[in-house]
């Protein structure tokens, strides 16, 4: 037999399960697919084509979701159930299912806030040309023929794809691939606002030079771990580390790299400093999308990530990660009350929720030790991000609608009186942010109850005490915001809220019940977080 | 023949890029800096792959340079488009976001 025929005698095709990775291909095939009508649809026909598509996707791809995770078989005893797919490189199990479920509820909300075009006068609140510069004729030109970018539907849709990717990879390669999948579309869609288009630009610019910093870390991280365990694959490297194969250095320099990376995309401190600059120059869409799609992705691939492949060196990663924590939630929520803008504001709020979140990872109550109607840390987590996320894609939408004669009215001063003048969005926005600061009867309540209880029972108590303490620091400023609200008169002519289309008050008005719902009937989406049962492995 | 002069290598590039990020001005200059971070781990990957004497680390090298590749269309494509607007590639003068 000659070589070539020893060879291909060998060479066994791979298995793909489609079934299981159907929610993955929905979106990805929605994002080309967008790709195509942008190279080949007439310009007036693509702004409801675009919208019409990826709203059909992300709701495709979340009954598809819904059936495999019907579907999904036991595996190993324990709670854990799924099955890993793609030759080991995606695993399909309870959590990734849940996370994808999140993402996508939470991806559907920003779709409609994307497509919002009351707002701006009948056109979207992305640049009408970006490649046009600021204050030029160009620019001029393409605001009066109101052209509009309508690629931001499948850049977001990419994202969206990298962002079900990103918590479902089981091996470090498909999690760098992941990582980029969400990250380049994300850079591009935050240097296209319509207006203040120097912020934005800014933004594009720190966002994209610190996140590729930061993958250079994390593909060095991966570099090391790989030279410890000689495998991608999380199941080969928890077997290394629970061997002690030898060799701790490489593994210990890789998990803090990796842990480099990972703390940047979910805005951790001390790598947060992108945060809020990000999200005051981003148009609020993004914002919204990105503040709170990219953080549920992000802590779903670090749960997996230290959970699965570096759970067997839990002693040497947890000191580190309380340093992290209690850091996280210092600066959050202290540098917030000095904040005069409501978008950075709320950045460093979401810098703060990253502590708590980073509070219940840590904690880490096992599977083993947990009691009858109590759940893992894993679970209280996968909670919270779902109340995080209802919440701040609410509050960024309310961001939107304040507007004066600039855009929107991001400074604080402007919003004094807001009360008087709009007493629903005022009262909404007072809601959602009670429900930030987590006072009883909103969803922010029972996530921040779920997170600490589990880290208590997991021993974490100075870290409990420190959160519930700036948990108070943090609820000041909200408060502040809200006595601004209500208590102030208006600065000059006051603010006005223009009236969305119907879009951006369905997103308002999901948050807004999310947030309430959560907070009063907790139970069915605690019991889903539970039923998501632990990783496979 | 012995890995470590490798390792020590990727190393030393890897926090020669590392530095640089941190203290060069123009933004072209900190993006090759990012680049060559990149390259440093895939030596480092490369390295491991011949000392694990399998070909997983060989495969990562190359999906590297497929993402620095498509970084690099996203990253000059936003750095072009800062240059155009402030006539100047410089990170420091793009400064109206703080506090």
């Amino acid at each position: 037999m000659s070589s070539a025929a020893v060879l291909a005698a060998e060479f066994q095709a791979p298995s793909f399960e489609y079934s299981l990775l159907s929610p993955l291909l929905v979106i990805f095939g929605v994002a080309i697919t967008g790709v195509l009508v942008e190279a080949f649809a007439p310009r007036g026909s693509r702004y409801l084509l675009q919208a019409v598509l990826a709203v059909l996707g992300v709701v495709g791809a979340l009954v598809a979701t819904v059936i495999v995770g019907l579907n999904l078989v036991s595996r190993g005893g324990g709670t854990a159930h799924g099955s890993i797919a793609a030759e080991g490189a995606i695993a399909v199990d309870g959590p990734s299912i849940f996370i994808w479920g999140t993402v996508l509820v939470l991806s559907l909300v920003s779709v409609l806030l994307f497509a919002e075009r009351r707002l701006e006068g009948g056109v979207l609140s992305f640049a009408g040309q970006a490649a046009a510069l600021p204050g030029t004729e160009a620019e001029r030109e393409a605001s009066t023929r109101g052209l509009e970018h309508t690629e931001v539907f499948p850049l977001m849709m990419f994202a969206v794809g990298g962002m079900m990717l990103f918590p479902a990879s089981n091996d470090l390669l498909t999690m760098f691939v992941a990582l980029e999948v969400l990250s380049l579309p994300l850079y591009l869609l935050c240097g296209l606002a319509r207006r203040r288009r120097l912020l934005s630009q800014e933004a594009a610019l720190k966002y994209f030079m610190l996140g590729a910093f930061s993958s250079g870390f994390f593909i060095y991280g991966i570099a090391l771990v790989y030279g410890y365990a000689g495998s991608m694959n999380f199941a080969a490297i928890s077997a290394a580390v629970s061997g002690r194969a030898g060799g701790e250095g490489l593994l210990l320099g890789g998990i803090a790299l990796l842990a480099v990376g990972m703390m940047f995309k979910v805005g951790a401190a001390p790598f947060h400093a992108w945060t809020p600059d990000v999200y005051q120059g981003a148009p609020t869409a993004v914002t919204a999308f990105m503040a709170a799609c990219t953080k549920v992705a992000a802590f779903g691939a670090l749960l997996r990530l230290f959970y699965v492949a570096f759970g067997g060196a839990r002693w040497d990663w947890t000191p580190m990660v309380w340093v992290i924590a209690i850091l996280t939630m210092v600066v959050g929520s202290v540098l917030a009350l000095s904040q005069t803008d409501v978008k950075r504001m709320l950045a460093y709020s979401s810098i703060a929720h990253a502590g708590f979140l980073l509070t219940g990872f840590v904690g880490a109550q096992q599977v083993a030790d947990v009691g009858i109607g109590e759940i893992t840390s894993l679970q209280a987590v996968l909670f919270y991000l779902v109340t995080y996320g209802f919440t701040t894609v609410a509050a960024f939408a309310v961001v939107t609608v304040v507007r004066d004669a600039g855009g929107e009215a991001t400074h604080l001063s402007r919003w004094s009186g807001l009360g008087k003048e709009s007493p629903v969005v005022a009262g909404v926005f007072a809601v959602l942010l009670l429900g930030m600061a987590g006072i009883p009867l909103t969803s922010g309540f029972t996530g921040k109850w779920a997170v600490f209880t589990t880290a208590l029972a997991g021993g974490a108590w100075p870290l409990v005490v420190t959160a519930v303490l700036f948990s108070v620091v943090a609820a000041f400023f909200y408060v502040r915001v809200i006595v601004l609200m209500y208590f102030s008169d208006p600065v000059g002519e006051g603010p006005t809220v223009a009236t969305p289309s119907i879009l951006t008050t369905i997103v308002i008005a999901v948050g807004f019940a999310a947030t309430l719902a959560l907070g009063v009937v907790p139970g069915p989406v605690l019991d889903l977080a539970a039923a998501a049962g632990e990783f496979i492995r | 023949m012995s890995e470590t002069p490798f390792i020590v290598l990727s190393a030393i590039l890897f926090t020669i890029g590392c530095v640089g990020v941190l203290t060069r001005r123009n933004a072209i200059v900190v993006f090759m800096c990012v680049e060559l971070m990149l390259n440093a781990s895939n030596l480092a990957l490369i390295t491991f792959a011949r000392v694990h004497g399998n070909l997983d680390g060989q495969v990562a090298a190359f999906f590297v340079m497929v993402v620095a590749a498509a970084e690099v269309v996203v990253g000059l494509a936003i750095i072009m488009t800062i240059f155009r607007t402030r006539r100047s590639a410089s990170v420091d003068d793009a400064s109206l976001l703080k506090y």
